[in-house]
């Protein structure tokens, strides 16, 4: 009886141009490979002496993280100020909202400051979709990450790093190990595996960390890590927090280590080519051994090296979605007019 | 006052009637049907030509927000809501602020109820103190203060102990029980159905086991105890199966669902849209059909509106952090008919889980068009076709996800013991 809303759709204009970056689900194969290409070519910038570009140049961008973390806010800080933006970072977790002002409030407040893009991070499922669709749909909203629901720049940022490493996504076997039910980065990567073709995706965890009908984004799942890892080419592992020792998921770290922690022996099942990636920050010891990270087959530094290029990428293409938009929306206006 | 309705189809199970013709009231009651008594002059013909003429509805559960949450509702807003939506009488949950456990609280409902007209509410009392779970309320000082039965709501019982005992006293006493079933430790922090829906949308799951547990020990329980009991707002297939066989054993065991409960599924909440934020939470295909099914085999025996009224803002946040419900008193007609136009029921059936049926749960003498009986009578358009936007409900609470909708069907006129509370 209703049409079917599906949350990715926001995130387009009316002609396919990305004008907010809220989740890979549903976006084109084609806009995935713009991104990754869009990328690329400010990988290469990254090793240059001079490393802005003027793309965002009398831009502001603000950070709003109502959760903290550290490390993604500093990547998308020197995303923008690459791309010549002027940045605002907002650590909201321990300001407004605890004043009992709304997120409705806050956002409004910020819009009423002229920024032009959002970069958003916040601890409730669907909150940058929210902001997007109702609070402030003018101002591009890039997801740094919304409850369990979606890290995209995250999974696009492991596409990148997979791409520059093994070419091809059609001709490989990709395994996602670990904490699947409250990780938003394996959800966009499941999502962004798929609609690029990777032949085949698994996931690889015990039943306690693996959401109800996980088979629904299309992947096989194993319980076996040895079996799971048979003849992959990529290891995606995913992190750990400790608290689920304590909340009846897990009887504890050495026992998840032993059966699903990546060593070189587990990975001597894999490809003898296979890469290991991790979205950090690693626990050492519970989800991968140091030997595996420092190893030669980890790509983890890749990825962090990639993550401030696949961020300059979805802003540029953001900024110049919501600019294509409102100049279509005044050709409209001028067309009504006359 | 003297009324004639005339020409309508006069729908009413309880006494097997379905035909075309007229009906008599007076002095607040019905005094006949077909023929008018001789010298008869009515001081308004109500046209009822092309319409239904059924009994008013009886709604096991609609929360009105007053006494506490008058921002969301008040008893004055959300009756003249139910008017509008064809329900003459209404259950309302203990969940006020404070709890009907004291009989203030619940004389208090009744009294504002009864100044406002628009419809007889009937308050629940809680079943333990302030819904603790600790300590039983006062049930039958309530009882006698007007509550119709005794739930605890959505608030946990952990005890399986004090749940045995409050069925024990209920039972003393002969009073009815409802029970929201939910196991709080598996609804946990979950706002939706733990489906592949809220496993995309990365929404905690509140797995179907949250209820049927809960229904399995209160079953077990009530069959100890001979009490009577109610479950209301079924969302599972299990929770159906159930109450069937427990039926089958001869308990006396009655449930009813809400109307949005038999239409919709996990799959709306896709697009994140807080509107669809209920409790319980929709569910999958498979427990929407057997919902139907249960209505059908009678194992549910009545349709509610479980309607929740919520003000603008509780609506505006991300999905999880969003108040839950719909008000639905204004839909629960419409939503209802959709049963009858999918082939599930026929509309004397419908009618009858919408009246006599729910009166029965009760034990109220209401949902009838018996002579003598109250004159609380529902007339509506099974055809009207109408979007229950914003400024078309008399509801606080414009929180319905259906506003987009083109829904058919619609109450024309409702009378109240012979008066008009509510014209189109």
């Amino acid at each position: 009886m209703f049409e079917t809303k599906h949350p990715y759709r926001v995130q387009l204009t009316e002609t396919g141009q990305l004008k907010h970056f809220i989740t890979t689900e549903g976006l084109p194969r084609a806009l995935l490979t713009e991104i990754l290409d869009t990328a690329d070519s400010f990988v290469d910038m990254g090793a240059q002496q001079v490393k802005k570009v003027p793309l965002l140049r009398g831009r502001t961008v603000a950070n709003l993280f109502f959760e903290n973390s550290t490390r993604t806010l500093s990547t998308f800080e020197l995303a923008a100020k690459r791309l010549s933006a002027d940045v605002l970072n907002l650590n909201i977790a321990t300001s407004s909202t605890k004043k009992g002002e709304t997120l409705k409030d806050t956002l409004m407040t910020l819009a009423a400051m002229q920024s032009d893009m959002f970069v958003v991070r916040h601890s409730d499922s669907g909150a940058a979709h929210f902001i997007a669709s109702e609070v402030t749909p003018g101002v591009a909203i890039i997801n740094a990450g919304d409850g369990r629901h979606a890290h995209p720049t995250q999974a696009m940022l492991d596409m990148l790093t997979i791409r520059r490493h093994k070419g091809d996504f059609t001709k490989l076997r990709i395994a996602v190990v670990g904490d699947v039910l409250h990780s938003r980065v394996a959800r966009s990567q499941l999502h962004a595996l798929r609609t690029l073709g990777v032949a085949e995706v698994r996931v690889i965890a015990p039943r306690t960390l693996l959401p109800r009908d996980v088979e629904s984004f299309g992947v096989k799942v194993y319980q076996d890590l040895t079996e799971g890892l048979r003849d992959v080419d990529v290891v995606m592992t995913l992190r750990l927090q400790r608290e689920r020792m304590t909340s009846a998921l897990l009887p504890s770290e050495s026992e998840y280590f032993k059966l699903y922690g990546i060593t070189d022996d587990r990975l001597a099942f894999a490809h003898p080519d296979a890469i290991v990636m991790h979205p950090g920050p690693i626990n050492r010891g519970v989800e991968i051994s140091s030997a595996v990270a420092d190893g030669k087959r980890s790509v983890i530094l890749d990825q962090v090296t990639n993550g401030i290029a696949v961020r300059m990428a979805v802003m540029s293409m953001a900024m110049g979605g919501q600019q294509a938009e409102r100049q279509a929306r005044a050709a409209a206006e001028e067309g009504a007019g006359q | 006052m003297k009324l004639k309705i005339a020409g309508g189809r006069i729908i009413d199970p309880a006494q097997n009637l379905d035909q075309i013709t007229d009906l008599y009231i007076d002095a607040g009651a019905i005094i006949a049907l077909g023929e008018g008594p001789d010298g008869f002059i009515a001081e308004e013909t109500i046209d009822a030509s092309g319409q239904i003429v059924a009994p008013g509805f009886i709604d096991l559960c609609a929360q009105l927000g007053e006494p506490g949450q008058t921002q969301r509702g008040t008893i004055a807003s959300e009756t003249a809501a139910a008017a509008a939506g064809g329900v003459t009488t209404l259950v309302t949950p203990p969940t006020t602020i404070p709890v009907v456990d004291t009989t203030a609280v619940a004389e208090l409902i009744q009294d504002r109820a009864q100044d406002s007209g628009f419809a007889r509410v009937l308050p629940l009392g809680a079943l333990t103190k302030g819904l603790e779970g600790e300590q039983l309320a006062p049930m039958h000082a309530l009882a006698t203060s007007g509550c119709i039965g005794f739930s605890n709501a959505r608030q946990p019982i952990t005890s399986s102990m004090v749940l045995m005992r409050a069925l024990e006293y209920a039972a003393t006493h002969d009073l009815l029980v409802v029970f929201q079933a939910e196991d709080r430790s598996l609804v946990g922090n979950g706002c939706m159905h733990d489906g592949s829906t809220a496993t995309r949308l990365g929404l905690i799951g509140i797995p179907a086991a949250a209820e049927t547990i809960e229904v399995a020990r209160c079953l077990l329980l009530a069959e100890e105890t001979g009490v009577r009991v109610h479950f209301g707002q079924l969302s599972t297939a299990g929770s159906v199966k159930l109450i069937e066989e427990a039926r089958l054993r001869g308990l006396p065991v009655t449930a009813d669902v809400s109307a949005h409960q038999l239409l919709l599924t996990d799959e709306q909440v896709d697009g994140f849209d807080s509107m669809f934020h209920v409790s319980p939470p929709f569910r999958s295909v498979a427990d929407r059909d057997a919902l139907r099914n249960g209505l059908v085999t009678g194992t549910i025996t009545a349709i509610c509106s479980d309607h929740q009224p919520q003000d603008e803002i509780a609506k505006e946040a991300p999905f999880a952090a969003t108040e839950i419900g719909i008000s639905s008193l204004e839909t629960l007609l419409p939503l209802s008919l959709l049963m009858v136009e999918e082939g599930w029921l026929e509309l004397p059936q419908l009618i009858e889980r919408l009246c006599k049926n729910p009166a029965e749960v009760l034990g109220v003498e209401a949902g009838t068009l018996e002579v003598g009986s109250a004159a609380d009578i529902t007339i509506f358009d099974p055809e009207l076709r109408w979007s229950p936007t914003a400024d078309q409900l008399r509801s606080k609470g414009k929180n319905t996800p259906f506003k987009a909708l083109e829904l058919k069907g619609r109450v024309t006129l409702t009378l109240l013991g012979g008066t008009p509370v509510f014209r189109l």
